[in-house]
């Protein structure tokens, strides 16, 4: 599902995050790179050099806005203020869909700025469902939802985080930004098959994939962003791809940054799985 | 259980204090086992009870937030030493909450905050108020909005009873107490090094400590702006600030003037070249900008 109608029908290769201790070498090298994701909360300001710096890196490459704050699964209305500043960006960058992750982390006005879990119940499945939707009509591009990481699961859950992503995204007819280093990660945490997770989610709904690595401790995996993708997250990227087709992917790496150029290197692993999926469905 | 339920009881868990030790409390500021709470909520798997699957994200948020927050505040804790700075932090943190979608904001309500709570520094409150306005005043300077700067001749000739000029939106003028500016330079100097012995880096951390500890009051008046997207200290005359600052709270150029001079010590036949050298710099910096300002 190279291009649909959940990521502009736009058919991104592989792209990696824009993080500030790379600025000097993209604008100074200008590197052969895909696309970036931008983190679009680091945006949403007034002035300054993070938009100084966004604005030469638009007149080169493509930028896609994924956000770590709308909290779809909060049970409070949208922030209106949160609205109108991702809004702008919106308009600034021009990205083709906005993605955002399927969690709460806000209530009564106060922040966690965390990615906390849902309850995978069918009343957090309407509500969310229903933000989703209001956020979508009023930033007027797509919008895309993220898996996260998991370490707790709640009693009153009704069904399988699968079922509850399904439930979301059929609610909402939004699409889905599949993040297979989640899936592996909450799939230690909670013991259930990953691979059941990828067969399950709607193949048509995906509009771009994550890549992360992580790091594992004694009674749990922790999801940080801060080394290589490790194989058996590769093999379930490899079966996600294999259903779903040639998408736009993105490798995360947000702590212990090494170099753009390893960075890069290791995103562009994922070539040999896209490439194979192109092949499979030429034949 | 409901939604917002279960998220008010989730939050109010994972944003409660840590212990000492960093780990979970084991009870309620009501007394209740939090194994109670977090057993009603969360499920137990075969390596992790309710209890430990609820504090990893009662750890990871402290970690986070406190994270933050000492990034933006490296000068306040050289002035406070790591001791008093980490329990300050986490008492602001747990007064003040995050109310913002973004972790930029987390200092947003600091000075405030510590005005009411001298005794988290003790013997430098003054010191620590001012490092704080100044550490604000730098974030805000970092990201604010820029507008297109005024053309000199656009005032020019104007009548002065009658012209209001705004400041560009990311300056903040500040009257200090303690010259804060020259220790933060060089804290942020010290901690530019790439020397990665421990023992280095904790001989500097003490020089810091030290040298924050013997700094001596002396009124300082400073405007801090940014030139090319990197954010600057100037030192301001007293009347230079005071018409800045009349200016920013939208009184005229005349007004702004006799406040700025109102108690100055500069002789009378000598301010209009004060006035005159001051607006030159201004100007030059780009810090004016029309009443419709159109943003950048």
């Amino acid at each position: 599902m190279p291009a649909n109608r959940f990521n502009g029908f736009t058919a991104y290769g592989v792209g990696i995050g824009l993080r500030a201790p790379h600025y000097d070498h993209i604008l100074s090298r200008k590197p052969v790179c895909d696309w970036f994701e931008i983190i679009s909360e680091n945006y949403m300001i007034d002035g300054g050099r993070p938009l100084h710096i966004l604005d030469q890196i638009l007149e080169q490459y493509r930028v896609v806005q994924h956000g770590v704050s709308m909290y779809f699964g909060s049970a409070e209305k949208p922030n209106r203020e949160h609205l109108r500043s991702l809004k702008t960006l919106v308009r600034r960058t021009k990205t083709p869909w906005v993605s955002d992750h399927l969690c709460w982390g806000s209530v009564d006005g106060r922040y966690t700025h965390d990615l906390l879990p849902m309850p995978y119940t069918f009343e957090a499945a309407r509500l969310t469902a229903q933000k989703i939707r209001e956020v979508r009509d009023y930033l007027e591009v797509p919008v895309v939802v993220e898996n996260v990481s998991s370490y707790a699961e709640f009693h009153v859950s009704e069904m399988t985080e699968w079922e509850f992503l399904n439930e979301v995204v059929e609610r909402a007819d939004c699409g889905i930004l599949l993040d297979v280093n989640n899936i592996y990660v909450s799939s230690q945490n909670h013991n259930f098959d990953p691979f059941t997770y990828v067969n399950s989610v709607p193949a048509e709904r995906v509009a771009q994939m994550h890549i992360a690595g992580h790091s594992r401790y004694r009674k749990y995996i922790l999801d940080t962003h801060d080394h290589p993708v490790i194989d058996p997250v590769w093999k379930l990227y490899d079966r996600a791809i294999q259903r779903i087709g040639h998408t736009a992917t993105l490798l995360e790496w947000d702590d212990h940054i090494p170099s753009f150029d390893e960075v890069h290197k290791e995103a562009l692993k994922s070539n040999k799985f896209l490439a194979s999926a192109s092949l499979a469905a030429a034949v | 259980m409901k939604l917002l339920a279960l998220q008010r009881r989730m939050a109010r868990a994972v944003m409660a204090p840590l212990t000492r030790s960093e780990r979970m409390r084991r009870f309620t500021p009501n007394g209740r086992p939090m194994s109670q709470v977090a057993g009603q909520i969360i499920k137990p798997n075969d390596r992790l009870t309710s209890f430990e699957r609820l504090e990893i994200y009662n750890r990871q948020y402290w970690f986070r937030v406190l994270d933050g927050f000492s990034e933006d505040f490296p000068g306040l804790r050289a002035i406070l030493g790591d001791r008093r700075f980490d329990a300050l932090a986490k008492s602001y943190l747990t007064e003040c909450p995050s109310r913002s979608f973004t972790m930029r904001n987390l200092g947003s309500r600091l000075e405030s905050w510590l005005r009411k709570h001298p005794e988290h520094a003790p013997g430098r409150h003054q010191l620590a108020l001012d490092m704080v306005r100044l550490e604000w005043a730098e974030i805000e300077a970092f990201d604010g909005a820029a507008e297109t700067p005024l053309k000199p001749e656009a005032f020019v000739g104007a009548d002065p009873a009658k012209l209001r000029l705004r400041l560009q939106p990311y300056i903040h003028v500040l009257d200090l107490r303690y010259p804060v500016d020259d220790l933060l330079l060089a804290i942020k100097h010290d901690t530019g090094t790439d020397v990665a012995s421990n023992a280095f880096n904790e001989r500097q951390k003490r020089k810091k400590i030290s040298a924050a500890a013997r700094l001596k009051p002396a009124d300082v008046c400073l405007a801090v702006h940014r030139i090319d997207f990197f954010v600057y200290f100037r030192r301001l005359e007293r009347e230079e600030f005071a018409i800045l600052r009349a200016l920013q709270k939208g009184r005229t150029l005349d007004r702004a003037m006799e406040l700025g001079f109102r108690s100055s010590a500069i002789p009378v036949d000598e301010r209009a070249s004060h006035v005159a050298a001051w607006f030159q710099n201004w100007a030059a910096l780009g810090w004016f900008v029309s009443e419709k300002g159109s943003s950048k």
